[in-house]
């Protein structure tokens, strides 16, 4: 199994959230200098930069010469939007296993936010130039087209299966109690159900509540072989198992990828190639954009039938104390936006059983979901504390 | 004032149909399935079939039939020209032909939007030689 061969051996992730004056590439350093700081290692061992291309003119294969990297053998930008960071795991432990690399920087970071504006008027708002299409979607007043068009996956969602917000709600309100905990989140106020029903519609059936937050700032981990990663300075976190679904586009009849994600085929690769059972996973950190995009992935990967997703989490599950943790760091609604960087960073933390108070107490396997466009891209890692 | 949409060459034959009156979408030359001309926001023109993957898709017109695929109610304000809207629709409608279009609902209360409901095309002039598709509750 060649994910048994690699780990990551260094976590960085810098301040967050309202963070202002700063370049993505200030953050990516700092996030790669914390990784290796954490690691053990120095920039000099660095021969692999993998860079989560994003919104940020900056992340671009020219990053390595801002940071000063030399004579790199794996260098790359990869993007398949929020499902891209478990692929750019994918190919730093194949490079590492085929001997082209042997210590692997990946790094997303960003700048959305400016200074006195607010997350509509962030680099997500989406108001585009009137021309073309482009144009058309401006006439019809589309903006911020990455909310509507979860909305419009969710009302669908809720149309054939009768999903709810209380059900929605207590996936947020279960997250955020997580928050609390985590020091590094930008929401740690207390959330009731009540709450979450009282905040403002944005794109209805979206609550504010059911979206994630608009975040600067930056993450790295640094990935090395297994065998390297066990003399360094923190527990190894095994890279187990990789998998990958992109259903394709959903503007034609019989195709239904919001509500039919591609996380089911991408779950049972992951799973297949760490050796386990869904039944092993011990805690989950799923891509939440959205509230919903944490039920549907729950039902793709098979922890409750196509459906039943809204009755499967309305127990509070999820949540501290529940049976199956999910988002302990609080997720992107509640702690920072770092596209699949923010699930990875917590996925690691806990994997190592480092989370202190937050700290799930069975960790030996972590599943980590990815998800881009508007659920047309799902990617899946497995994280284990044993190699195989 | 609202953004008036400015054709450029690839969208052109789309918005000289809405001012003729007609819904253009795209289909394939080769196993004449219908298609929508974009896939994704800010995608170009598809250039291929995405049912036999052959080249060069041609502008037809549709029918102008449609059901509602989903809806959703916009309440954040991102341009003023549209305060006195909020809260208004977006929607995706599937036409008869079997292509899923991003567009707007008319003729009909959001209270009242339901999925499945039948549509028809209707076009609305927002500038001096411009129209745009929007659907309302089919007759």
């Amino acid at each position: 199994m060649r994910g048994a061969t690699t780990a990551i051996a260094g976590l960085g992730v810098t301040e967050m959230g309202k963070v202002y004056g700063r370049t993505a590439s200030d953050f990516a350093g700092e996030a790669i200098s914390l990784a290796l700081a954490d690691a053990g290692l120095a920039a000099s061992d660095v021969d692999g930069l993998l860079v989560n291309g994003n919104h940020s003119e900056e992340m671009v294969p020219s990053l390595q010469f801002s940071l000063g990297f030399l004579d790199l053998t794996l260098v790359n930008v990869m993007s398949a939007f929020g499902a891209t960071a478990a692929t750019m795991l994918q190919c730093a432990a194949d490079a590492i296993a085929r001997g082209q690399a042997n210590v692997v920087a990946c790094v997303y970071a960003d700048v959305p936010l400016r200074e006195g504006g607010s997350a509509s008027q962030s680099a997500y708002a989406g108001k585009q130039a009137p021309t073309g299409f482009a144009g058309l979607r401006s006439a019809y007043g589309d903006y911020g087209p990455a909310n509507t068009m979860y909305a419009l996956a969710l009302r669908r969602h809720m149309h054939l299966y009768g999903t709810d917000h209380d059900q929605l709600g207590t996936i947020a309100v279960g997250q955020r109690e997580w928050a609390r905990m985590n020091p590094q989140a930008q929401m740690r106020k207390p959330m009731t159900l009540a709450d979450y029903h009282a905040s403002r519609w944005v794109v209805e059936p979206l609550h504010l509540f059911d979206c994630c937050l608009v975040s600067n700032g930056g993450v790295a981990v640094i990935v090395t072989s297994a065998e390297r990663a066990a003399d360094l300075r923190r527990p190894p976190v095994h890279l187990r198992g990789f998998g990958q679904c992109a259903p394709g586009d959903q503007a034609r009849t019989g195709r239904d990828p919001a509500v039919h994600t591609g996380a089911r085929t991408s779950g049972e690769r992951a799973l297949r190639e760490a050796g386990i059972a869904l039944e092993d996973v011990d805690l989950l950190e799923l891509y939440d954009c959205y509230t919903y995009t944490v039920l549907v992935t729950l039902e793709d990967y098979g922890f409750c039938g196509k459906g039943e997703g809204g009755e499967f989490v309305a127990d509070g599950k999820l949540g501290p104390g529940g049976s199956l943790p999910c988002n302990t760091g609080g997720g992107q609604l509640s702690s920072y936006y770092m596209w699949g960087f923010t699930p990875l960073a917590e996925g690691v933390i806990q994997a190592r059983g480092e989370a202190g108070e937050r700290q799930v107490e069975k960790h030996d396997h972590v599943l980590v979901s990815g998800n881009g466009g508007v659920l047309n891209f799902h990617s899946t890692a497995i994280l284990g504390r044993e190699a195989a | 004032m609202k953004p008036v949409p400015v054709r450029d060459e690839e969208s052109a034959p789309f918005f000289d149909g809405a001012l003729r009156g007609e819904l253009m979408l795209l289909r394939c030359p080769a196993c004449r399935t219908f298609m929508s001309p974009t896939a994704y926001i800010n995608t170009p023109l598809r250039p291929r079939c995405p049912a036999c993957f052959a080249p060069e898709p041609e502008w037809a017109p549709s029918g102008g039939r449609a059901t509602l695929y989903s809806f959703a109610i916009m309440h954040q304000l991102y341009d003023e020209a549209f305060a006195a809207d909020i809260p208004y629709n977006l929607a995706v409608v599937e036409t008869e032909e079997g292509v899923r279009l991003n567009s707007q609902v008319v003729g009909c209360d959001n209270e009242l939007l339901e999925i499945g409901m039948p549509l028809e095309v209707i076009f609305d002039r927002v500038g001096d030689d411009v129209a745009i598709p929007r659907f309302r509750p089919a007759a």
